[in-house]
């Protein structure tokens, strides 16, 4: 098997294959010396250095999508994607943390993304309150991992041990599978429009519940939020020590959490794309299609689609619990209907039912709101402070009302994307296999082989039971 | 002898219309019969009677003398009862192959535990399911490529599909909803083969709702007339021709009084 990839990988190689590998390392090298350059410590304080630096990340994680398309071997491309994932990105993000939380937020709303795309790519269930099941997943472990449960339970054998971060990873999954379930019960008879109204109303009752919940007892901690969460165990703290790599906690957990979040998402794919090629995506995707027709098929339309909404709750429950930890504190202020739309707006912009597709939309969001607005503020500041006056109109930049911010231009983002989106690419950046189908027949059928001619009318196919019954007129 | 489905006194009403009116209908297995009637006669309605699409306010349904009534159509599929649509509902966005599958939904024994393992079982069904469906593609005489999306399919070949589609749960009775609708006369012809094929080679039992009478007189056993959604006539092709009240109904009394006279 092994052996045999390689040989392929070789005569590839030997087949002028290698001027795509090539072309893929020279980019990866030539995204490696751009960061390295912006990470000379005399950059930092030059105005435009929040926005390259920016720029230059997504540049670098552009790579991932370039090996993507490339033609090259699937191994050759597992290799460099995996090298880029597990060893370039986090001796970047050792260099420099801030990477890393912004990989990691990626991660999480990616995974997110691809629980989402179950829902509405797949199924074509409009749900406007994922985060809901995102709010559960971060409660349970915020409310078991901190003292907060010596105060609602009037014990004190709160927080609960690091140990038990991975035990309630697996709970998290399971409540919000079944929070999905109990939510999906009453709602799922109802189509369209009025799900969508229906979950985003669910949305909002969770946050609200959790932001009242401080009384009659005191399980959320309300408005003020719970701090602190406990984090996961660093158990391979000494490992390292031997090895001789030396860092420090914050840099530990910002990897620790990057690594966790990577195999989360690498469970989520593997998840997404078993259920994709099986009966049960034939079935999400037939619902989709004709919802009356995938019932006289045989579909048993509630309970596919609670499966799918459970499916994707416990993806968002996961990365709740994640989140938690990472975060340290939780409030209600982070499970607003915003996170919503923002999940959705990235497997809109990724393209509906693709899992690439949920992918490149979380990151291109995620770094959009996380670095970019924040770099274009961050830029503004500076040039606030430097007292510089806009050319021609003669406008101080110092009077630029603070809520101007590009940070706070997130909505305004996601609402010129998606319009963008809908006039430029519909289908999403990386549309899913069924659209790409479509495109490919509009470019010409001749391209494509010409399908085998089936003999019109041929002998019964064995499989099929010759009848026994025979009719009695004729 | 026993019946593979019977309606007793079945009625549907939309607030004060009645679209289905005491209608006694009884099929023995292994026949292909008709149903047909003028627009709006309520042969539709019949149809996702049986089908469980909607509920009767009245009557019992009976298939292999057990009650239909109150089962989801998907319940009903899985008792062995296909259907196609009257204006086609394929599944647009999937390839004739996934459609097939689509209608294979309920003889998929691969539990979810498998699917994700990708058991030698999951595989092995669906290996198995692939090839029958490829079959199925033979048997109708579909031309276009497995791999095709139904929606770029022309008219006859979706139709076509379709039928693939509602053989492929291996149904004991399936009923077609205007086959030929829209067909020219030789298409019309291969699916009325196609149809005596159903019975005679599958063994499967036919309810066809036709307008083109050439296919009603040359292919049904028996045919039903309903019109305002009570039965007014039943019997064999011939019989029902000469029948003075499916005259009338068809084409007026007038017209009806001068054939009898």
């Amino acid at each position: 098997m092994l052996r045999a990839k390689t040989m392929e990988w070789v005569t590839q190689i030997r087949n002028g294959r290698s001027i795509y590998l090539v072309g893929v390392l020279g980019y990866i090298v030539a995204a490696l010396l751009l960061m390295n350059w912006l990470s000379q410590p005399g950059l930092r304080d030059a105005v435009w250095y929040p926005l390259v630096s920016a720029l230059a990340f997504a540049a670098f994680l552009g790579s991932l999508l370039v090996i993507y398309y490339a033609p090259l071997a699937g191994a050759v491309k597992a290799i460099l994607g995996l090298a880029i994932l597990l060893v370039l990105l986090p001796i970047l993000g050792v260099r420099n943390t801030f990477l890393l939380e912004v990989a990691t937020q990626v991660g999480i709303f990616a995974a997110m993304a691809l629980g989402l795309n179950i829902v509405v790519g797949f199924a074509g269930l409009l749900d406007l309150g994922y985060v809901a099941f995102y709010a559960v997943g971060a409660y349970l472990w915020a409310i078991f991992g901190s003292p907060q449960a010596n105060i609602a339970f009037g014990t004190n054998r709160f927080p609960l041990e690091p140990e038990w971060f991975f035990l309630f990873l697996f709970l998290a999954v399971g409540v919000a599978a079944l929070t999905g379930i109990l939510l999906g019960l009453p709602v799922l008879r109802l189509r369209g429009d009025y799900l969508a109204i229906v979950t985003l109303a669910f949305g909002e009752v969770i946050r609200v519940i959790v932001n009242n919940l401080d009384k009659p007892i005191n399980l959320t901690n309300g408005p003020q939020g719970i701090r602190p969460v406990q984090r996961p165990p660093l158990f391979f703290k000494p490992w390292l020590s031997a090895l001789g790599i030396r860092l420090d906690d914050p840099t530990l957990y910002a990897l620790y959490f990057y690594f966790l979040v990577l195999l989360v998402i690498g469970f989520a794919i593997w998840l997404a794309r078993r259920l994709e090629n099986s009966w049960v995506g034939r079935a999400w995707t037939a619902i989709r299609e004709d919802e009356l027709a995938a019932q006289a098929m045989g579909i048993p339309l509630v309970r596919m689609k609670l499966a799918a909404f459970a499916t994707g709750a416990s993806f968002a429950g996961a990365m709740g619990m994640i989140f938690a930890a990472k975060q340290y504190f939780i409030n209600p202020e982070s499970f607003t209907f915003m996170e919503s739309i923002g999940v959705l707006v990235m497997v809109i912009v990724g393209g509906m039912g693709s899992i690439p597709g949920a992918i490149v939309g979380a990151t291109v969001v995620t770094i959009l709101n996380l670095q970019v607005l924040k770099g274009l503020s961050l830029m503004l500041n500076k040039l606030r402070q430097a007292g510089v006056v806009i050319p021609i109109i003669n406008f101080p930049l110092s009077q630029w009302p603070t809520q101007l911010e590009p940070a706070k231009y997130e909505r305004l983002v996601f609402g010129i994307l998606l319009i963008l989106m809908m006039i430029l690419r519909p289908q999403g950046l990386i549309p899913e296999r069924r659209h790409r189908m479509e495109l490919a027949e509009a470019l010409g059928r001749e391209e494509r082989a010409e399908p085998e001619q089936l003999p019109v009318e041929e002998e019964l196919p064995p499989v099929i039971p010759a009848p026994e019954v025979r009719p009695t007129r004729d | 002898m026993a019946y593979l489905l019977e309606l007793k006194k079945v009625t549907k009403r939309f607030g004060g219309l009645v679209a289905v009116n005491r209608v006694d209908f009884t099929l023995e297995p292994g026949r292909i019969v008709s149903i047909i009637g003028p627009n709006g006669a309520g042969k539709t309605t019949l149809f996702n009677l049986i089908t469980g699409i909607y509920k009767p306010d009245e009557g019992e349904i009976l298939f292999e003398g057990r009650s239909l009534v109150g089962l989801r159509p998907d319940q009903i599929t899985a008792q062995g009862i296909s259907r196609t649509f009257q204006n086609i509902r394929l599944f647009g966005n999937m390839t004739v192959m996934e459609n097939i599958l689509v209608g294979m939904h309920t003889r998929f024994r691969a539990s979810p535990v498998d699917i994700l393992i990708q058991t030698p079982r999951f595989r092995r069904e669906e290996q198995q399911l692939r090839e029958e469906a490829l079959q199925l593609i033979r048997f109708v005489g579909l031309r276009a490529s497995p791999d095709e999306l139904a929606k770029n399919l022309p008219y006859g070949e979706q139709r076509k599909v379709e039928l693939a589609r509602a053989l492929a749960a291996r149904p004991k009775l399936i009923l077609l909803d205007e086959p030929t609708a829209g067909m020219n006369p030789q298409e019309t012809a291969e699916t009325t083969r196609l149809i005596r094929r159903l019975r005679d080679e599958l063994g499967i039992t036919v309810i066809l709702i036709e307008h083109q009478m050439r296919v009603v007189m040359g292919i049904s056993e028996r045919v039903t007339v309903l019109d305002y959604g009570e039965k007014i006539a039943e019997g064999t092709p011939e019989e029902v021709r000469r029948n003075p009240r499916v005259i009338e109904a068809y084409l007026g009394r007038g017209v009806a009084i001068g054939a009898i006279a």
